[in-house]
């Protein structure tokens, strides 16, 4: 499991990690193993702007489809490509390879965003 | 309280993710559904399907209670040979889909677990006074072997000629010591054996196959790619695309009912019916690739809804969405479907049953 300090995560399961004005985003550990094998994701146009609680993409997985809600504001600089041909590393490394989107002028809007301790309590309720 | 499979702390052990189905705890998966499913179709798989039901058919009037109850024809059954087939009720609906075995001293009716009470009830009601019925579920593990390996798997546990069985034959025979009706059928379109064995057999029996099944890629394969395995396959699943508002003829399912042998239950309905022109059709429809259509979503031609999607998902083989659902007759061949996918119209093809067909034997 990697280092998640530096991680804040949604009652929603994505995560965002930050650094300075800069973001990277996806989905938790939880929530891969709830959806089941990812198919493929719907994922933005880079340069595309949203406001925090944006919904910004779909995964559809062998289970369902999902909506995906940004955790953070800010603009689209990079989307994950290597998941167009293996979506599966979202569920292999949620965390890391598995990264969905990165943003630049990134914000806080009105979305709670909790620590590893905060989430993993939210889970067990 | 969900009934656990004699199996339930193999599937424990191996970490399966269980779900509830049918009133059982059953393995879902055990690693990936997407893994599980093509390592059936490459190499294989193993399953516990003991939640199936078994019903045995006894007596002089064994072979007429199955003759009323099932719309195929089993007088041309002999010993060690079994069937596909429906029960239909007096409206012609279907009650189950079910495999019928044939003994040399009767039957034994393979039925679905979600359906195993409502059948028992319905065989009961009409079985023969010369007839017995004994309900073997809970006594009887059933353990499948699927894929392409699986023969090759089972040969060294055994002196059954299993290689030469054919499909849709059985036999009795020892397994790893362990004794089983062997029988050349499944439910994934592979190749494959289904083994049944007394409960109490069934860890000893499920250790020896993944011990031997493991050197071949063999993988141990839960409910979740049962279902995508059976869906490419074209092979219908009780209680989504049919249940007992639903006559054998729209389901494509003509070719297991034999009006020509008498009466049976559902029988003067199904008379009134024209099999090749039923009141609904049961078709095939692919997508595109990032389209994947789910159970109850609409189906559409020129805008109009014509049907619901029966059962859907994504087809592991073929890269791209599948579906099956009903749709009337009177619909041309080559209209424009469409599936509504979370308010999209997503194009959708109509093709041929099975949406995949295993390769022919290249030895």
């Amino acid at each position: 499991m990697p280092d998640l300090s530096g991680y804040r995560f949604t009652s929603t399961h994505e995560w965002v990690r930050r650094d300075g004005g800069e973001a990277t985003v996806g989905i938790t550990d939880h929530a891969q193993a709830e959806l089941g094998d990812v198919i493929f994701l719907d994922l933005p146009q880079v340069g595309t702007q949203f406001e925090a609680g944006q919904r910004f993409g779909v995964v559809e997985s062998v289970k369902a489809a999902s909506d995906l809600y940004l955790p953070v504001s800010g603009t689209v600089t990079a989307v994950n490509e290597e998941l167009r041909e293996n979506p599966e590393r979202v569920n292999k490394s949620p965390y890391e390879d598995g990264w969905l989107v990165r943003l630049s002028g990134v914000g806080e809007g009105k979305v709670e965003l909790l620590d590893e301790a905060a989430y993993s309590a939210r889970l067990e309720e | 309280m969900a009934t656990l499979t004699p199996l339930h702390s193999r599937h424990l052990a191996a970490g399966a993710s269980m779900v509830e189905f049918a009133g059982y705890h059953m393995p879902l998966l055990y690693t990936s559904i997407r893994e599980e499913h093509l390592a059936v179709r490459g190499r294989a798989g193993l399953f516990d399907l003991s939640h199936m039901g078994e019903v045995a058919l006894t007596g002089d009037g064994a072979t007429d209670a199955v003759q009323r109850l099932v719309a195929n024809d089993v007088s041309r059954l002999n010993p060690g040979a079994a069937l596909y087939g429906v029960m239909c009720n007096e409206g012609g609906g279907i009650v189950d889909d079910v495999i019928v075995y044939r003994l040399s001293g009767g039957y034994v009716v393979v039925v679905n677990a979600s359906r195993r009470f409502r059948d028992l009830e319905w065989m009961r009601e009409h079985l023969p006074a010369d007839a017995e019925l004994r309900d073997e579920s809970d006594a009887t593990a059933l353990i499948a072997v699927q894929g392409p390996r699986a023969v090759d798997i089972v040969t060294p546990l055994t002196t059954a000629p299993i290689e030469s069985l054919r499909p849709f034959h059985f036999q009795g025979g020892d397994v790893a010591g362990i004794h089983c009706r062997i029988s050349r059928t499944g439910y994934t379109g592979e190749d494959g054996l289904e083994l049944y064995c007394d409960a109490e057999d069934a860890e000893s029996l499920w250790d020896a196959l993944l011990e031997a099944g493991t050197p071949h890629g063999m993988v141990l394969a839960g409910l979740g790619a049962r279902d995508t395995l059976r869906l490419e396959a074209g092979l219908r699943l009780y209680g989504q695309d049919m249940d007992e508002s639903v006559d054998p003829f729209s389901c494509g399912l003509a070719w297991t009912v034999k009006l020509a042998k008498g009466d049976f239950l559902g029988a003067s309905r199904l008379r009134e019916l024209d099999p090749a022109n039923p009141p609904r059709r049961f078709v095939g429809l692919a997508l595109e690739p990032r389209d994947v259509p789910r159970h109850g979503m609409a189906v559409s031609a020129g805008g109009q809804q014509v049907g619901a999607v029966t059962s859907g998902g994504f087809s592991f083989s073929l890269g791209h969405g599948i579906a099956t659902s009903y749709v009337p007759p009177e619909l041309a061949a080559e209209a424009q479907l469409t599936i509504d996918i979370r308010g999209r119209q997503a194009p959708a093809r109509r093709v041929p049953l099975p949406f995949v067909r295993r390769p022919a034997k290249t030895t």
